[in-house]
């Protein structure tokens, strides 16, 4: 076992991972839509129904298209996370994860691996949807393009790392619905993607404080800045803590003795 | 306990439970490099839920497994390092081509491209499937995806081969390719076969049987000693007798 077996196994996962992605051109399309039905028709009609202040990291007064975005670039990024736990409930399903987990290296990596390859999907699903959005006028400073790729790998990791560790929960396909409505509508609805903190305080002081402590919140604010190129330092923190805690619990979740794995019958 | 070096695979006193129901009980055999035994047992005998902690899908808190004198347990990635397996459901990616689904099984026990393609081509071509190399797994009949796993499961050149019921759901012409070609596997290139199945007629002479039932080794040995333990004139009439009237 050396250096080279790692860097073979991971590129392999993750090549395998871009290439079915790449090729399997329904799933590429539906990954843009959503975000883009949000965009020209959500935000189109929800522009003038509310009113935003300027607050950092934005200069100026700006149209709520521009507002949402980094929420929308979030959405992707949750929903693929989502996806590649599905795909990992459906594989452990159908069997072909059995493939990865008996191969002959640490369990940690291998998931780890799985997640990376997922993130990048999801950055490659995010540039697509700022190309589309650049040409709806929705313009970011240039460097500021270059500023959230790093931020989308660490929020890619921290909401891949959320899907992997509910995979390592959900028995059959079936109850993954459950998490549609228990995890990724609240999620995304309790955040600041569609509206900032200060206005959600307006209306409840509660929901505004879930939203705080949210680190969908957090990812999203994270993109927020990153995109007019400043940093966002509790943002960051919160993103990599998060993302810490979801990838132990995964791995504890998927390790054999452990986790949920041990509880699970079989053939 | 001590772990014998010689064998491909040695399992001692394994137990194990789901939810407080006993699915294997003080399961215990050994195989030999070169030798095929053929895990015998009724549906809901226990053999997949063996694989399953062979392959530490799953984890045993009772007994011990060793592959190759490597602790399952303790020396997980050494011990997976020798085993190739063939699970029951088909794992291949139906999306991509046979040499995709190969070239990602290459990676992921760490070889080199340029190791890896003769090393397709060789286990390809023994199959005859070298041809169909670049065509979709979807695209292939039931008996040509299980020679792709088949293939897929030597390219590392593993000391034991796990076939759970591979030959499920073909046609008689495409099983007996399959049984044959791995007891061919077996003699000449001194791979030690673990194959689980409740066909019968999936046995060669010369092969070593583990007769499994409701978690219990029933039976274990040569044929022949088989036959003669349980007083019989055939495998199907001792099968019979130790699993008292569920052979298939």
């Amino acid at each position: 076992m050396n250096c080279l077996h790692y860097w073979r196994a991971m590129s392999g996962i993750i090549g395998r991972e871009l290439w079915r992605f790449i090729t399997q051109r329904e799933r590429f399309i539906s990954a843009l839509v959503r975000p883009l039905i949000w965009l020209f028709v959500f935000a189109a009609g929800f522009r003038a129904a509310l009113g935003l202040a300027i607050t950092p990291p934005y200069e100026t007064y700006i149209l709520y298209e521009v507002y949402i975005t980094p929420g929308l670039i979030g959405m992707i990024q949750l929903f693929n996370g989502m996806q590649s736990s599905l795909s990992m409930v459906y594989d452990r399903e159908m069997g072909s994860m059995r493939i990865l987990m008996v191969c002959p290296l640490p369990r940690w990596f291998l998931l780890l691996s799985k997640l990376l390859a997922g993130t990048f999907v999801s950055i490659l699903q995010v540039y697509v949807f700022l190309g589309i959005a650049w040409f709806y006028d929705i313009h970011a400073p240039w460097q500021g393009y270059l500023w959230v790729l790093p931020t989308l790998m660490l929020s890619g990791l921290m909401l891949g790392a959320l899907g992997l560790l509910l995979s390592s929960f959900i028995k059959q396909l079936e109850n993954f619905a459950g998490v549609m409505n228990f995890v990724i509508f609240p999620m995304f609805f309790m955040s600041t993607a569609l509206y900032p903190l200060w206005k959600m305080k307006e209306s409840s002081a509660l929901l505004a404080t879930l939203a705080e402590y949210n680190p969908f919140s957090q990812a999203v604010e994270l993109i927020r800045f990153a995109l007019y190129g400043q940093f966002n330092q509790q943002a960051f923190f919160y993103t990599l803590g998060a993302f810490m805690v979801f990838m132990a619990a995964a791995i504890v979740g998927y390790n054999p003795s452990k986790g949920m794995m041990s509880k699970k019958g079989g053939g | 306990m001590t772990i014998n070096n010689s064998s491909a695979l040695c399992i001692e006193q394994l137990s194990y439970a789901y939810s407080g129901k006993k699915a294997l009980d003080q399961v215990s055999f050994s195989i030999q490099p070169g030798e095929c035994t053929l895990l015998l047992g009724p549906n809901g005998a226990g053999k997949s839920t063996l694989f399953s902690l062979i392959t530490r899908l799953y984890d045993s808190r009772e007994g011990q497994i060793s592959l190759c004198g490597y602790d399952i347990k303790r020396q997980t990635r050494l011990a997976l390092a020798k085993l190739g397996v063939v699970f029951q459901q088909s794992t291949l990616d139906m999306d991509l081509t046979v040499m995709q689904n190969l070239l990602y099984h290459t990676a992921l026990h760490g070889i080199a491209r340029k190791v890896a393609l003769p090393r397709i081509q060789q286990e390809l071509e023994r199959l005859n499937m070298f041809e169909r190399r670049f065509e979709k797994i979807r695209q292939l009949n039931g008996g040509h995806r299980r020679r792709v796993e088949i293939a897929r499961a030597l390219l590392h050149k593993p000391a034991l081969l796990l076939l759970d019921e591979p030959t499920v759901g073909l046609d008689v012409p495409s099983r007996l390719a399959i049984v044959d070609y791995v007891h061919q596997l077996a003699t000449e290139e001194n791979l030690a076969v673990l194959w689980a199945s409740h066909l019968i007629d999936e046995i060669f002479p010369d092969d070593h049987l583990v007769v499994l039932h409701k978690g219990c080794v029933k039976a274990k040995g040569t044929v022949t000693e088989v036959l003669a333990a349980t007083d019989s004139t055939s495998i199907k009439d001792a099968f019979y007798n130790l699993t008292q009237g569920e052979a298939t």
